[in-house]
């Protein structure tokens, strides 16, 4: 047998307009834990594809097992032994988990299913490989961890050799991360070759073999993990040398700002989301809010804002009441607000930059003068100058239509923005999720800019490591309640992560 | 990341393109059926320029016609294209019509005969009305998110019926007209009668123009565009701005119908010299929702298109007199309309197609 169990040589591929993959090569040894890293859009997910057959590429070879093959289609990939995790499950929710094992290649007796022997031969595969997994119970009943395991299964089920794994961990708590390192160990040990595709170094520190660097959609490297620091996987990833870790004087933290008193609120639906919750935050510091997406942090952030009425409670901004202000009052009473849903609640795309950055406060005396006309050239002004300070990148200045921006420079666009309003507190949603990592660096110093000027900040993030490094203090969210509020430096990511998933901890505030 | 649009791709050069192709395919069709597709543009350049070629005469009453036949047109084009930008769909530019003709003839049949203040306050009652039977469904969908497709179809009718009832009840009406009008409710103009010939080219022109400069005006300058057109593109994000996205809706749902109240006035009061007891929708408001696709709902753009179709109509009696068929006019107007959806279906098509590729992408 061949020393590697995948070679892809010379692939280029390109969409139009965009070269994804520009003459990148892979080689992955038999039985060994390969990471595939880089950052959005580098052409990892692409790469994988055509490895798959989901797409072909416009040159180069592939050779599985040192045999070289013609992918076409995903059915093909799958006979010559190679099986994909997706990130985003491909599982029909209210079968079982055995049902959604065999799915296709189910065992027969006959024109019937075999489901005694489907459950049976399931049960063997996940004694074999340490996935323990419930073969009777629906997929809507178990966590997204074992959701997870499912869908290995299926790929062991099919007799995969080589495993994909594209960003596994992206959906994971902690204690799951910590699980699922365990497992892809176990397979390797079990004589599988693994490749993990991900932008995240700590666990490719912590798993993997060997590493394959891809930036812009160009082969960079291939590197010996054990050879190499964190700090210089990123340096090869982003092309240049960057920090992760922040620093954040020490600083002491002023009166309250946001009082949050019982809080209790439903969603569209009418079901109680989040129940009872008090909360406060100083100024001129971060309060984390740390949970597992779904846990009340959207219904929580919506009531703030004035996006879903409160149900019970009530919010106070520097002592005044707000929580049945409209919108725009809340807004003039001091409220910064960039959402999750950048593109959905943040921006208008087909508005220029010029035009969103006065989004909230159009209608004040300085851009809108008598009988209601507005001043453009006093809108371009500011949008210029937020372009200037915030280091926008557009290609015609304050005319650019924000849709046209990449996704860190729009996040730019509405955190000049909300900045520029000189809110009373910033409640910042998700701040850097699907960015760079240039951005990330930058949105995530502002913050800590704007705490330094003694802003109140309230951040929500399902990143730990985001949390861990931006916060002063830290309140864990689960089913709708705070589960703990502690200091950060008092808590391990650990300890977090317990919560998350409901334990009652020590509160050390 | 320097991104211009080509200028093939724009909205306006689209529009051109679509209505070149709309006369191109017409003149295939014209030929098909054994006519001469020449005699079609001799007809259509008689009513743009009231030039006749066959004899060399000149007739400028003719474009008097398709002035005044542009008007209608134009305003409910401008209806349908207001609220179009601030993301609604007014079906309903016939009922609000209706409405500004019933009140028109009204007013002219009843109203003080005081000269010219008779014919404004005609006008101002058909204006008011348009913009309460727009308003009312703007509040609906605004507040109880009543969609304005639905209500708008249904209010068309209510116009319709209630027109009719109301009519019937003035003075010298029988079942398909009512008394004269008073000599002081009519908008007609003198001046425009002497150098077009007797056109019925009236003063509802200058009440087209300013409504044509107002639609620019609030859209395009001022803060309360701004907040419409927020809301039309992103009502989410409009919303979560504290742009008051209800207050937007209603607005301008009620603008809107000001432009068609006024489309029905004019023509109650320029192109007849009594009011009518209407049995049947005039179409004004519906084909103002082609003018205003056509004009991608901009102030020029509607303005252009509606004189295009009012251009089509006045031509459709020269054709006829040269034995091409005056349904020519509507198959083109009909294709241009599809020739614009077919652009939204290939923006349609576009999407589906990236939608598989990252579908693909995912290894489905």
């Amino acid at each position: 047998m061949s020393e590697y169990a995948i070679t892809m040589k010379g692939i280029t591929k390109t969409f139009p307009g965009v070269i994804a993959n520009d003459k990148v090569d892979l080689n992955v040894k038999q039985k060994e834990i390969h990471a595939l890293l880089g950052e959005n859009g580098a052409g990892k997910s692409t790469l994988m594809s055509i490895l798959f057959g989901a797409y072909s590429a416009d040159s180069g070879t592939i050779l599985i097992n040192g045999e070289e093959v013609e992918i076409k289609n995903p059915n093909v990939a799958t006979e010559l032994g190679i099986g994909m995790v997706h990130q985003h499950f491909k599982l029909v929710q209210n079968y079982t988990v055995t049902e959604n094992i065999v799915l296709g290649m189910e065992p027969r007796r006959g024109q019937i299913l075999d489901s005694k022997r489907a459950r049976a031969d399931v049960a063997a595969l996940s004694e074999q490989y340490g996935l323990s997994v419930d073969p009777d119970a629906r997929i809507e009943d178990i966590s997204v961890g074992q959701q997870q395991r499912v869908e290995i299964l299926k790929t062991l089920y099919r007799n995969a050799n080589i495993i994909i794994f594209d960003e596994p961990t992206a959906v994971l708590t902690p204690q799951e991360i910590d699980e699922l390192i365990e497992i892809i160990t176990k397979l390797k040990e079990e004589g599988k070759t693994i490749v993990l595709i991900t932008h995240k170094l700590r666990e490719i520190k912590a798993v993997a073999d060997r590493c394959t660097v891809l930036r812009r959609g160009k082969y960079i490297g291939t590197v010996e993990v054990a050879d190499v620091s964190e700090s210089e996987l990123a340096e090869m990833m982003v092309g240049r040398a960057v920090r992760f870790e922040i620093d954040k004087p020490e600083q002491q933290p002023g009166e309250v700002v946001l009082r949050l008193e019982h809080v209790t609120v439903k969603d569209h639906l009418g079901l109680e989301k989040v129940t009872d919750l008090s909360l406060d935050v100083h100024s001129g510091e971060v309060v984390g809010i740390a949970g597992i997406d779904g846990n009340g942090q959207s219904e929580l952030l919506a009531a703030i804002t004035g996006l879903l009425p409160l149900t019970g409670g009530e919010i106070y901004l520097n002592e005044e009441p707000i929580g049945h202000l409209s919108i725009r009052e809340r807004i003039e009473a001091g409220l910064g607000y960039t959402p999750e849903d950048r593109q959905r609640y943040g921006l208008v795309a087909d508005f220029t930059i010029a035009e969103n950055a006065v989004l909230k406060n159009y209608y004040h005396n300085r851009y809108t003068g008598s009988f209601g006309i507005l001043n453009e050239e006093a809108m371009h002004e500011e949008a210029s100058a937020l372009i200037e300070q915030f280091d926008i990148r557009a290609g015609e200045g304050s005319h650019t239509k924000a849709g046209s921006l990449s996704g860190g420079n729009q996040q730019k666009v509405i955190v000049a923005r909300e900045i520029s309003l000189e809110p009373k507190v910033l409640i910042v949603a998700q701040p850097t999720r699907g960015l760079d990592v240039g951005a990330i660096e930058y949105i995530r110093r502002r913050i800590i800019a704007e705490r330094s000027r003694g802003q109140a900040i309230l951040l929500v993030s399902f990143e730990l490591d985001e949390i861990m490094n931006l916060c002063d203090r830290i309140a864990t969210i689960s089913k709708g309640t705070i589960v703990a509020v502690n200091r950060s430096e008092e808590v391990t990511e650990r300890d977090i992560g317990m919560m998350m998933a409901g334990s009652q901890l020590k509160e050390s505030v | 990341m320097k991104k211009k649009t080509p200028f093939l791709q724009s909205d306006g050069a689209v529009s051109v393109l679509v209505v070149l192709l709309g006369f191109l395919v017409g003149t295939i069709l014209v030929a098909l059926v054994g006519k001469n597709p020449l005699n079609m543009y001799k007809a259509i350049l008689q009513a743009l320029s009231g030039y006749n070629i066959d004899n060399g005469r000149m007739n400028v009453r003719y474009i008097g016609e398709t002035l005044n036949y542009s008007v209608p047109f134009i305003l409910c084009g401008l209806s349908m294209g207001f609220a179009n930008r601030v993301g609604l769909f007014n079906i309903g530019g016939e009922g609000q019509y209706i409405m500004g003709m019933t009140v028109a003839q009204i007013i002219a049949l009843l109203g003080p005969q005081i000269p010219v203040l008779h014919w404004l306050l005609a006008l101002l009652g058909a204006m008011v009305i348009g913009a309460i039977w727009g308003g009312v469904v703007g509040i609906l969908k605004a507040k109880y998110e009543v969609s304005e497709v639905v209500s708008t179809i249904m209010l068309n009718y209510v116009a319709l019926y209630l027109s009719r009832i109301i009519c019937l009840q003035l003075p010298g009406a029988t079942t398909y007209k009512t008394a004269n009008y008073p000599e002081t409710a009519l908008i007609g103009n003198e001046f425009f009668q002497r150098i077009t010939k007797n056109s019925l080219l009236n003063n509802g022109i200058f009440f087209m123009i300013l409504a044509v400069l107002a639609f620019w005006f609030i859209m395009e300058k001022t803060s309360l565009g701004y907040g419409m057109r927020a809301t039309g593109f992103n009502k989410d994000a409009a919303r979560a701005s504290g742009i008051p996205v209800v207050k937007s809706i209603s607005i301008s749902m009620a603008i809107s119908g000001v432009f068609a109240g006024l489309a029905g006035g004019i023509i109650a009061l320029g192109s007849f010299k009594y009011g009518r007891v209407i049995a049947g929708m005039d179409n004004y408001g519906f084909d103002g929702i082609a003018v205003a696709l056509v004009g991608n709902s901009t102030a020029f753009g509607t303005t252009i298109a509606g004189l295009l179709f009012g251009l089509l109509k006045n031509a459709q009696a020269l054709m006829q007199a040269k034995q091409i068929p005056k349904e020519i006019t509507f198959i083109i107007q009909g294709l241009i309309v599809i020739f614009i959806a077919l652009r939204s279906a290939l923006k349609l098509y576009q999407e589906y197609v990236d939608k598989r590729r990252l579908q693909k992408e995912v290894g489905l």
